[in-house]
This record gives structure tokens, sequence and C-alpha cells, in this order.
């Protein structure tokens, strides 16, 4: 082995690196580049349910229903609908010029096949009960759809938004059966198709010729780049290897602020995170008091302001403020000031039976993550200093930590969040009714669960809205959580990029996108 | 030689099974489903799901099967991935960190025996000493501080160089990985080199040559620099288990779609197994690693073939 | 090696030392002074952390808990190593062969692979950490003490201890294992940074020790993210760590020549 010829190698070896792909350049086509902080598990509307998964679904695929680039309502592969006067029979008409990548006509039949599918248990859809308030869905003809209600549901169009309820080619699914959604194979009815995914690193979007409205669709290359270190999204996009971030690491929120300040998009989000109690053992079960003691010692405007300090809001309230057609209720403590709130915490600490002497010893588990540990330990202090509590953190893997959640043994205080999956405050109150399957805490209270129901029963919005605030209402009261605060969603977006909109869903569909033409 | 070779894989197979159940029971052992999320399942579908992929079987039925698939070289399908198996996420990852790997290990021995050698030949000058502080500060700084720091200067601040992966296609991806993962190695095996090369100048074989007027050119590549890589040869086995170990690191950080970073991602998320795929598949990788360096020392060195 | 030697100690002492010196604790965070440059003024003489926490103290405490780890995880690894390799080396034959068979096989397992699952998979603390890094290191500990008890075996101190009937395993732990100090003073030395690097390895990916404690690895992690901002974050931790690691590997390395010098005819 001599050294001169492994420098030969080296350099040779580093060349055909290099020579292999240099095709790049010369593209005049436009690309833009999006950074996702997890990978989809799949592109099948049926079995993804993470949210980046749905970001991409949005991109490749199309509802009956979509949005604009402002987060309203719009028209989508059905071009028009009408809705009955007793509010339970919609009836949508599908675009006659709406296509697959392949070619074919999306039709009606796509879309019942496709909730076929979806409610089957042999799918093991993880959305399967979203559209449980649909009585049936019914292919008309080839461009006519009608949906029948069980009950009025003010947010169905919201529901008819989300990738789960997408169409399904049934021809293609026949073919490749359960793997029909690997790229190559997977054909879309949205604006961009699945041109190539190479796991952990990149998913390529390319312009879909076929899509109704092809020709509005300014970008003709997406590429969704798995980046799962924010640290690393932000340094690829400060080399100007991202267009748009997926997020802004905690650490350098400051520095960002400062020095990329025009380019940082930061908006409230539908999305709450709470510390709940684990309401089926001591300390907590039967004890409200103590409840409250630690949800009102936790001083949220000094967490949000100086240990977040990009924008969350304090939560007073389970339902975060900015949804549609609801009026979020608040604890009644909200107006009083952190140290009034903290001598009441004390006493009803007190009156819980704990004191200095007795102080309550308390696990605090959060999943592993920056931010989880930050306010974990802010809260830990806090509790610390206002009454005493000896607090242990405990970090956990994400999954152990749902393990621990679901089976109510050892957990205590636990963090989570709920992120809406549609713009309605029941997304957010049904989580708690007892037979939910996210009720983590193990909440039950007949009365909020009556409320609950007669809320669903109401064809009237106003008297819907006034049902569900009073279980809102009762809720809170029982303090079966902490919320902590409301989250934002953090975007960098590069000046080349045009057609940026801030939303409280925080959806941003590339074919809504441009870039500036380069000088 | 044959012979050797065949008793050394024969004697993998225990090995290898021994990781398998090992992990096999760790991975089943640890609380938490590959489809737990904050949105629990409705229970019909974590039943269909669990039927789907045998989790309903007892343990032994399972580790069974999971055996008769591994025979036929069928690692089974990703819990994480759901389009895709195993075999196919270990095809992608693979290559690329063996590129990476390889690439990190020939820019080690090149660099590390080049300056470990020059350190040699001007043992106590200093430039000697310039290397082996180089060499010594090298393992003392984590991984993990170095990929970001060469990230943050020679990407961030002055643009020369990407920062991540998935967006270039060229040759300018590879430079800060593979330096950040060479670096270590780079100076384990100039002190290496430095030793033993010492060592071996030392020695009378060479003063004979040298009193033969040879020049020192000469004689390092004819005479000394064989017996002098022994030493390093016997190094490759801990050299490669530092590159996998490093390689984790450097792939989460630059986001580099390798095994490393799917092992890690995979035993978060509990996809039981990739998990266990990578881990069996690196365990026979080592093995048979270990197996090449074996036989490569026994060329180089006829002591141990005739042992 | 003296110099070495005197560093490592002085890091040592004032671990110990320096945070009854200080007025401030580890845990107590203070919200208006979030990222405090370091300095006399505010008593935080290496400032503060990203929740206003005293990083002096908390350095400080790292450096006594990644000591501890380290200390710990060579100990684990020394004493199987030690009983291994000693058994091994001593009984020798078919036993000797089965034993070593069995630690080339444990080479062959992806360790640090093993390592992220156990602690992915059970409740993280404290002492798993240590097990966890000890049992990865003690195999070159057994193979070396195997050799260094070959050639004891047959020295005259233990023909006559065998001769006066002192059973096997006194022989090995009172008559073999002392007279193997040296050498295992020498790995242990060497040991102690690569356990001192998987536990950073392990706070890297967020599997280290639990809040509010810290390790320097842990330290060093956060910095890392903080470097543009607040770069005494990532210096200071990263330069104690890198000098810990340096003293050590200094250190055995010169203990190695000194004890080769001394057995060397």
């Amino acid at each position: 082995m001599k050294p001169i010829r492994l420098w030969l190698l080296l350099s040779a070896f580093l060349a055909l690196a290099a020579c292999g792909n240099s095709n790049d350049a010369g593209q005049s086509s436009s690309v833009l580049n999006r950074g996702l902080v997890t990978e989809p598990e799949t592109l099948d509307v049926h079995k993804a349910r993470s949210l980046q998964a749905a970001a991409v679904q949005r991109d490749i695929g199309e509802g009956l229903v979509g949005y604009s680039a402002s987060g309203e309502l719009a028209a989508a592969a059905a071009e028009r609908w009408e809705v009955s006067d007793d509010g339970l029979i919609y009836t949508f008409h599908l675009r006659r010029d709406a296509r697959w990548s392949n070619g074919d006509s999306v039709t009606a039949g796509h879309f019942v096949f496709a909730v076929q599918r979806l409610v089957d248990p042999a799918t093991a859809a993880f959305y399967a009960q979203f559209l449980s308030d649909v009585a049936e869905i019914e292919a008309v003809d080839d461009h006519t759809l009608r949906v029948e209600l069980k009950r009025v549901t003010p947010y169905l169009l919201k529901l008819l938004t989300h990738p789960a309820t997408f169409p399904v080619h049934p021809g293609s699914l026949a073919e490749h059966g359960d793997s029909f959604a690997r790229p190559g194979r997977l054909l879309s009815n949205g604006a961009y198709v699945l041109a190539e995914w190479i796991p952990g690193s990149v998913l390529i979007l390319t312009r879909n010729e076929h899509y109704w409205n092809n020709e509005n669709t300014a970008i003709d290359e997406v590429r969704h780049h798995i980046i799962t270190q924010e640290t690393t999204e932000l340094a690829r996009y400060r080399t100007g290897e991202i267009d748009i971030t997926d997020s802004v690491p905690p650490d350098s929120f400051p520095q960002v602020k400062k020095e990329l300040g025009d380019q940082l998009h930061v908006s409230p989000q539908l999305n709450i995170y709470y510390y709940g109690y684990n309401l089926t053992q001591p300390p907590f079960r039967d004890s409200p008091e103590l409840r409250q003691a630690l949800s009102m010692a936790i001083d949220r405007e000094q967490l949000v302001e100086k240990v977040m300090g990009r924008g969350e809001t304090a939560a007073y309230s389970w339902v975060p403020p900015g949804v549609d057609n609801y009026t979020p209720t608040v604890f009644s403590y909200a107006s009083l000031t952190q140290e009034e709130r903290n001598k009441i915490a004390q006493s009803l600490y007190r009156e819980a039976g704990y004191s200095e002497e007795q102080p309550l010893q308390l696990e605090l588990r959060y999943n592993t993550n920056d931010t989880h540990r930050r306010v974990a330990v802010a809260v830990q202090s806090m509790w610390r200093e206002v009454l005493g509590a000896e607090v242990t953190l405990i970090n956990e893997e994400f999954q152990v930590l749902l393990a621990n959640m679901r089976a109510r043994q050892v957990t205590q205080v636990f963090r989570a969040s709920w992120i809406g999956d549609y713009n309605d405050a029941h997304t957010f109150l049904s989580i708690l009714q007892s037979d939910n399957e996210a009720n983590t805490p193990g909440y039950s209270n007949a009365e909020y669960d009556a409320l609950m129901r007669q809320a669903a029963e109401q064809t009237d919005l106003d008297r819907r809205r006034l049902y569900l605030e009073e279980a809102e209402r009762v809720m809170l009261a029982d303090h079966p959580a902490i919320p902590i605060y409301f989250y934002v969603s953090k975007h960098l977006v590069s000046p080349q990029v045009e057609g940026w909109r801030d939303n409280v869903l925080d959806y941003h569909y590339s074919q809504h996108l441009s870039l500036k033409a380069a000088e | 030689m044959l012979r050797y070779t065949l008793l050394r894989l024969l004697g993998a197979i225990p090995t290898l099974l021994l990781v398998i159940v090992l992990a096999f029971l760790m991975v089943h052992a640890a609380p938490g489903g590959p489809f737990d999320d904050e949105r629990a399942l409705p229970a019909e579908v974590a039943e269909k799901i669990e039927e789907a992929y045998h989790l309903d079987e007892p343990l032994p039925q399972q580790f069974m099967r999971y055996l008769s698939g591994l025979v036929r070289g069928d690692l089974g399908p990703s819990y994480g991935y759901r389009d895709r198996t195993v075999d196919e996420v270990i095809g992608f990852g693979f290559p690329v960190s063996l590129q990476l790997g390889a690439l990190a290990m020939l820019l080690a021995l090149v660099v590390g025996v080049g300056c470990g050698t020059v350190a040699a030949l001007r043992q106590d000058s200093l430039l000697d000493r310039a290397v082996m502080a180089f060499a010594m500060t090298g393992i003392s700084i984590p991984v993990f501080v170095v990929a970001p720091v060469l990230v943050l200067l020679l990407a961030v601040k002055l643009q020369w160089l990407p920062a991540g992966w998935s967006g270039e296609t060229g040759a300018a991806r590879y430079f800060l990985p593979v330096i950040t993962l060479a670096l270590p190695q780079i100076a384990y095996i100039a002190r290496l080199t430095r030793a033993s090369m010492i060592d071996v100048l030392s020695s009378d074989f060479i003063r004979t040559a040298r009193a033969q007027g040879l020049g020192t050119k000469a004689i390092i590549r004819h005479h000394a620099l064989k017996p002098a890589m022994l030493p390093v040869l016997s190094y490759m086995g801990p050299a490669i288990a530092a590159i996998l170990t490093g390689s984790v690191v450097v792939e989460e950080v630059f986001g580099i779609p390798g095994l490393g970073q799917f092992f890690v991602r995979a035993a978060l998320n509990r996809d039981y197994t990739l998990v266990l795929g990578i881990v069996i598949f690196y365990a026979a990788l080592i093995i048979l690693l270990n197996l090449i360096v074996d036989i490569l020392y026994g060329v180089i060195d006829p002591r141990v073939r005739q042992r | 090696m003296k110099k070495s030697g005197a560093i490592l100690l002085a890091i040592l002492l004032l671990a110990i030392v320096g945070p009854w010196l200080s007025p401030n604790d580890y845990l107590t965070t203070n919200f208006d002074g979030i990222l405090k440059p370091p300095g006399l003024s505010g008593a935080h003489l290496f400032g503060t952390d990203d929740l206003g926490r005293d990083l002096f103290v908390r350095t400080m405490l790292g450096i006594r808990v990644t000591l501890l780890v380290a200390v710990v995880a060579s100990l684990v690894s020394l004493v199987i190593g030690v009983t291994y390799g000693a058994v091994a080396g001593y009984v020798g034959g078919r036993v000797d062969a089965v034993m070593m068979r069995f630690v080339d096989t444990l080479y062959a397992l992806p360790f640090i692979f093993l390592v992220i699952l156990l602690m992915v998979a059970f409740e993280r603390n404290f002492l798993l950490i240590f097990v966890a890094i000890g049992a990865i290191n003690w195999l070159d500990m057994a193979r070396i003490v195997r050799g260094q008890t070959i050639s004891l075996r047959e020295r005259e101190f233990v023909d006559a201890a065998r001769l006066v009937g002192v059973s096997t395993a006194g022989i090995i732990f009172r008559h073999i294992a002392p007279n193997l100090l040296g050498i295992v003073v020498v790995y242990v030395t060497l040991t102690i940074p690569q356990a001192i690097l998987v536990e950073s390895f392990l706070s890297f990916l967020g599997l280290g020790i639990q809040e509010p404690q810290t390790s320097l690895g842990a330290l060093v992690d956060a910095g890392v993210n903080q470097m543009e901002g607040a770069s005494w974050t990532l210096l200071i931790p990263a330069t104690l760590l890198a000098l810990i690691l340096l003293c050590f590997n200094f250190l055995g390395d010169a203990l190695r020549d000194f004890f080769d010098a001394r057995r060397a005819p």
C-alpha cells in the first residue's frame, strides 16, 4: 500500500462522485426546497397519520374542498356544493376536468371507494372514525356526490379538506394492493406527483400535467427535505439550500429574530401544550384542590415571554383563541396577578394536606426534546419556589411516555399536546369526553359528557356554541389538566418565495407559492 | 487458509444467533408500541394492525417466524415505513453509510499514516510535536461538537460547502461528513504509526539498509512501511466500530440517509423490525470485516498464517 | 505525566470545592437572567444558561457526574474484565479456549447500538448508564489480563501457594490479581476517556442524565445548540471536556510506557 496510490484512489473517488451528477445546474425549471422535521411514514392517505405526511399529501392530492393560501375554505375537486335546509344533506358537484396523474377522470365513485376503504377495519386506518358523523355517501353520477349526515356537522367541509378524505384510484389499488402508495405507483389528483422518495433524505414532487389547475401552478418541482435536527435545518436555510423551514430551533430564536427578522413568520396555531394529570391514581384522584394549586402556581406569562419567547400565548383555557364561532372560557383566576394566584395556590396546597414539613413529592414526565426540557425545568422550579413541592423530572422517549400515559400506572403529571384536526372547538373538547381514546388524563364527568352530547344535537350554531362553552367551563373547574400555552407556527421563508400567507391551520400548499425569477 | 476461513465463518453462527436473541428480547421488552400516538388508535383498528404484523402471537412464535424469515433473507416489513420492507430500507441506507465510512477510513489511513511517518522521521522536532498535539486534540473532542462547528464555519459563515446532504448531488456534500468522521481516526492512526515507525526505524535491518546507502524514501517505502503497518492493521477492527458509532452522529447532524440515522430513528419510534434488522446486519458485517482484517494480517505477516 | 496528573487533580478539586465557594446552586432558575455572559459582576463566573441557572456550579456538577460515570463504568469493566481474564488465564486449557471464544463473539456485537436500545427500552437511570458503558469496555481488559495471568501462572510464588493448598479462587484473587495491578491501572486510565466519550454521545442523543442534574456531555450538547448567540455555553464545558480527555490520554500513555519500560528486560 503506497501512500501515493492511496491519494490517487481518494481523488479518483471524489472526482467520480463529483461528475456523477452535475447536471443539476443548467435546468431552468423552478425548484422549491422545503424542510420537513419528521419523515412521513407513508403517503397512503388512509395509513398515514403524521402532520408531515398530511403536508406532503396536500401537495399531491386534493379533497372535495381545500383551503386558499390564507386559510379560507375553497372549492377544490368539487367546484360547488349545495346544503339542504336541515343541514343534513350535502350535494357536491365535481369538476369535469379533474384528472388523475395518469389522465383518468376523478369521479364521485373514487370518493365513495376511498371512504369505504377508510372505514373498513381491514384497512386499519388511523382516521377510521374521522367521518363518524356521516350516515351515507353515494355517487349520484360520475360527477355528483351526495353526503347524508347523522347529525348536523357544521365542520363537515373542514373535515373534507383532510387527506384522510381524499379520493383513491380503485384501479391502482386493484393493481398494486396495499403498496399502491409507493413512488412510481402512487397516482395523484393534486398539483404534484411523487417522483422520488429517498428514505431519510428527500421527497421529490414534480408537476402533475393533468391537474385541472396546472396552468396556475407556478413551481415545477417541490423537494421536501427530511431534516430532523432543527439546528441543521436552520444551517441549511442560511446556506440557501432550503427556501422554507418547518420550524425554528428555540435556542437560535433570538438570533434568528435579530438577523432574519423579515423572513421569520410566527403565527398562532390551533394547538395546545398542556400537562395532564393522571386522574386515576393518588395524589390527583379526588384532589381538585391540589390540581388547581399546581395549575395556579405556574407563571405562564414568565414562561411564554422569557423561557419560550417565540410569540406563544399563555393558556388559561382549553380551546385556543381564534377557533371559528367560539369564545373560549377562561379560568376564573385569569384576571388575578401572579402574586395573588400564588397566595391562593399556597392555601389550596395546604388544604390538600401538604406543607413545608410534608411536601408534595411528584414525578413530571416529558418526552426528550429541548423545548419540553426547558418548560419542565421552569415548571419544576416554579412549583418548588411557590409551593415547596419536590418534583423529579423524568424524560422518556415519546413512545415510552405514550405507553406510560395510556397505562395510567406510573404517571403523575405528563406533558402532552393536542393539535386541532379542523377549525372547530369540538376537536379540542371532544378528547376529554369519558369514552374518547385520546382522553389521556382519564377525565370522566357525567355533566361534561351530557353537555357535549347536547351540543352535538343542536342544529342551531349559536345554541351549539353555548353548550360547548358551558362544557368547557365545567371541565376547567375540575382541572383535569394544566393548559400551559398555545403554540405558534414558526417558519423561515426565503425572500425568493412569493404567495406565503400565515394561517391558524399552518397549511401551506406548494401550489399557492411561486418563486421570484432569479436575476 | 481456506479451512481457517470456513471455520471462522462457522464460528460466527452462534455469535449471530446470540445477537438475534438478545436484540429480539430487548426490543420486545421495551414499553410502547410502534403504532402509539397522541391520538390513540380505536381498539378495533389496533387489533387489526397487531394481527397484520403478527404482534398478537406469543413471543416464541413471533421469534420463530422472524427466524424463518431471516433464513430466507427476509427481515420483514418496516413498521415505521409502512410501504417498505426492512430489506429495502437497509438497501437504501447501507450503500450511503458504506461510501461514507470507506471514504473516511481511506482518508484516515492516508493522512494518519502520512502524518505518523513524518512525525517519526523527525522525532521530537517541532513538526512532530505539532502533529502529536493535533492527534491528541483530535481524539479529545466529541464528533457531535466538531460537526456543527465545521458546519457553522465552512458552510454557514464562509459558504464554501453545503450544510446538508439531500440538496446536493455532487462531491461537495461528502467533504464535511467525511472529514468529521475521519478526524478522530486520523489522530489514532497517526499516533499508532508514529510509535511503530520509530520502533521499526531503530531495528537492525533498517540500519543495515541505511548502511547500504539507501535513501530515506526508499527505506520507508520498501522496508519500513510494511512492518510498521501491522499495529495499524490490527487497529482496523476497533476503527470500523468507531466509525460506525461516529456515523450515527454524523448522519444525524448532516441529515444523511444512512443506516446509523435509520437505526436511531427506528429505535426511538419502536420500529421493531427495522431496529432488529439493522443490529443483525451490522453484527454480520462486523464479523465479516474482522475476518477480512485477520486474513489481511496473515497476508502481510506470514507468521500468523503458519500458526 | 506529572503535568497531566496535576491538571486532573486540580480539576477534580475545583469540581468538589468550587460549588461551595459559589453563592449559587445548580437548579435555581432566574428568568430575568437568561444567557448572561461570563463575568464577575453578576456572580456568574461562567455566565448563565437558557433558564438563568448558574453555569459555574452546573459545570462543576457536570465534571463530578462525568468523572463519576466514567470511573464507575471503568470499575465495572475492571471487575468483570479482571475476573474473567484471570480465571480464563489461570485455569487455561479448554475452559480458556471457550471463554476467549466468547469474548471474540462479543466483539462482534454492535455495542453502541445495544446501548442505545437499552437506554430507549428501559426507564433511564444513573446505574444503567454505568453498567451499559462498563459492559462495553471489559473485553479489552479481559484479553490483556488473561495474557498477563498466563505468564504469572508459571511463576514460583504461584507454585508455592498451590503447594500450600490455597484454593484456585484464593490464588486468583490473592496472588495473581494484585500482581496485575500495574497493567490494570494503565488500562483503567485508558478506558476512562472512552467511557467519558460514550457518556457524552448518549447525552447528544438525549439519552443521558436527567435534568436538573447534568454532565459535561449534556452541557456540551446544550452549548452546541447555543454556540452562536452564547458561545460560552459551548466553549467552557467543551474545553474542560477536551482537557480532561487529553489528560487521561496522556496519563494512560505515560503510564503504559512506564510499565512497559519496567517490564522490559
